[in-house]
């Protein structure tokens, strides 16, 4: 068969520029085809980043436990705990816990949290406010703190508190500044303002204060035990099947961020789907272009196909010959685009380097080899049509013409 | 002598019914190993008609066709191709050569797609050949650049490369000038001597068919002396 190889390659190079042109007509669909493997992905990288990317990926919360209730035997509620009046839910054993979750291999961070509401004020003014204890030197675990700052430092010491910035300009304050911060439990600490951060996400910068584990053991009254632990992992996307495996380990109810994420996951999908369509369409466009190309030389050359025939060509001989010809259409379009694709996703920022107004085109999600593959497939099927009628070509008439 | 091909009762008709041609009405014919035979007839009269039923590209309506023991009218398109390769050259009136490919490509295409690739052998029995047609200078020119008297030698050349029993020519030197018409059948004359292979030529031209030691007369579809 390296005969017929070297028929076709001959045949592909008598006529360059028809070559040439059909060449580059596979490789914009290969072209297109990674743009948008690389843009599709790259957005759903992006909206995955800016929604949970700073968020906790796998949450263990302490249970509260359901309000005592009292019931008679015709089901009257007789007398209900309000919940607020229970002590606060727990995790114990968080010391043990947590080692072992680390040692999971996906497990990025793990940060034991004490979280409470509470009100900061300065002087007469007081802004209702979320406050999450957070261990020293993790501080930047979940919520990458030391990013996001503006201002002091992301360090925690005992008598630090961070804060938003909206949060900051409201009650005008800056780093050194003294504040006092209450707890819902009525106790006071007065913490000085070691850092300001600003996220972007308004309710974060408004609402939300960090200081550190033992400033919020005083402030909740909680001498032991924490009452959430957060996890980051490396993938997002295994969230669930880790949450799975650190319930098995621990027995603790850990929830992954997905629960409760369907519509997002669903929009997601929704642009996976897109994505499928449009690269579909520049597959097709592709078959489309080599069909047609090639039943033309198959035309053109039904003389030579006849003489060929005549001298004792097989039938699979000339299918080999054209098919090689469309074969090697698919991966030089193919290669060509790819290597167009990979150029032209060049100059855009990093999967970690988006930024808003921008296209966040990934780069790594250019799915190069399967959009070489996909082509070379889709070619050698495009080339099978005209190849069988080549080779159906009858000498007599074809070298009588 | 001994019998190379031998058809009997050839009938070729194109069409159906009132619009049926009966081109070949019964035609009977036996070719011995190694004859010259040239092949006469008004046109229209059915010599290439014949001709391709004879190298295997297109089977009569009825009759028989045997050519080395084989009945070549029941064979299937794979066994004839191979037969074709085997023991067939053909040598058109046009669109003869490949365009794409020098002298001596086309002339081992039979050797090299039998093989699978072109061999040293095979190249050098090429050349060989070429040399044999007097263009040991075209060797590796494009066919497109070649005069239409080359060109016919080179075919000549590719029709003998497998060494067939039988070639068959249809019209040869039906678009050379009188010179190059002489020494392509010069060529034919030689080779049909010293490689007793067999030619069936046709022609139009009385003083080609005086070349040849045999001249069949073809007329309505039936040999006529
Ligand atoms: N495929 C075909 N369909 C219908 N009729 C055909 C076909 N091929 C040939 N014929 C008819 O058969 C007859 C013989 O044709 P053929 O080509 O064999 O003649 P010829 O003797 O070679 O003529 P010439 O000397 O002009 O080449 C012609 O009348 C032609 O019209
Ligand atoms: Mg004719």
């Amino acid at each position: 068969m390296l005969y017929g190889l070297k028929i076709a390659l001959r045949y592909l190079t008598a006529n360059k520029a028809q070559t040439a042109l059909l060449v580059s007509g596979v490789a914009v669909g290969v072209f297109i085809f990674i743009f948008m493997s690389a843009l599709i992905g790259g957005l759903a990288e992006f909206i995955l980043s800016r929604t949970v990317g700073d968020i906790s990926h796998v949450t263990i919360e302490a249970e509260t436990p359901d309000p005592a209730v009292l019931v008679d035997a015709k089901g009257h509620l007789l007398v209900a705990v309000e919940r607020g009046r229970l002590r606060t839910a727990t995790l114990r054993d968080t010391e043990t816990w947590t080692p072992l979750i680390e040692a999971i291999p996906d497990v990025r961070a793990v940060s034991p949290q004490i979280t409470g509401a509470g009100f900061l004020a300065r002087a007469a003014q007081v802004a209702q406010v979320s406050v999450t204890g957070l261990e020293p030197g993790r501080e930047s675990a979940i919520l990458d703190l030391e990013g996001y700052l503006v201002a002091g430092s992301a360090r925690l010491g005992s008598g630090g508190i961070i804060l938003g910035k909206n949060l900051a300009d409201e009650l005008d304050l800056s780093v050194g500044q003294v504040v006092r911060l209450q707890s819902s439990n009525g106790v006071s600490v007065v913490p000085t303002v070691g850092g300001i951060f600003q996220t972007g996400t308004g309710m974060l910068d408004r609402t939300s204060v960090y200081v550190s584990l033992p400033t919020a053991r005083t402030l909740f009254g909680l001498p032991q035990g924490v009452t959430r632990l957060e996890i980051k992992l490396y993938d997002l996307n295994a969230a669930d099947a880790t949450a799975l495996r650190i319930r098995g380990l621990t027995g603790l109810d850990a929830v992954p961020w997905t629960d409760g994420a369907e519509q997002l996951m669903e929009a997601l999908n929704a642009q996976a789907q897109t994505g499928y369509f449009l690269k579909s369409f520049a597959l097709i466009t592709i078959v489309i272009g080599v069909a047609s190309a090639l039943l033309l030389s198959t035309y053109r050359r039904r003389p030579e196909i006849g003489i060929m025939r005549a001298m004792g060509a097989r039938r699979g001989f000339v299918v080999f010959v054209f098919v090689t010809q469309g074969a090697l259409v698919g991966l030089l379009g193919g290669v060509a685009g790819a290597t167009l694709g990979y150029l032209a996703l060049l100059p855009f920022p990093g999967r970690d380097e988006f930024r808003p107004g921008t296209l966040p085109m990934d780069i790594t999600q250019g799915s190069y080899g399967l959009a070489i593959m996909l082509t070379v497939i889709g070619a050698i099927l495009a080339s099978i049509l005209p190849a069988r009628s080549a080779a159906r070509v009858d000498p007599v008439t074809a070298i009588g013409q | 002598m001994s019998t190379l091909l031998d058809v009997r009762d050839l009938v070729k008709t194109f069409g159906e019914g009132e619009t049926a041609t009966h081109v070949l009405r019964g035609l009977s014919l036996t070719l011995d190993t190694g004859e010259l035979a040239a092949l006469l007839g008004p046109s229209g009269s059915g010599k290439s008609t014949l001709l391709t039923i004879l190298g295997t590209l297109m089977k009569p309506t009825s009759g028989r066709y045997r050519m080395l023991g084989q009945d070549l009218v029941a064979a299937d398109d794979a066994a004839l191709t191979e037969f074709r390769n085997r023991h067939i050259g053909f040598v058109f009136q046009f669109h003869n050569l490949l365009p794409d490919f020098t002298a001596l490509e086309n002339v081992i295409f039979p050797t090299a797609v039998r093989e699978g690739r072109e061999t040293s052998a095979a190249r050098r029995r090429g050349r060989e050949l070429l040399v044999r047609m007097g263009l040991e200078d075209r060797v590796d020119f494009a066919t497109t650049k070649l005069s239409g008297g080359q060109k016919q030698r080179v075919a000549v050349a590719r029709a003998l490369m497998n060494t067939p029993q039988l070639v068959l020519a249809d019209e040869p030197t039906g678009n050379l000038d009188r010179a190059s018409a002489r020494q392509v059948m010069e060529l034919i004359s030689e080779i049909n001597r010293d490689e007793v292979t067999t030619f069936l030529i046709s022609t139009h031209d009385e003083k080609i068919a005086a070349c040849c030691r045999r001249q069949i007369a073809v007329a309505d579809g039936l040999v006529t002396g």
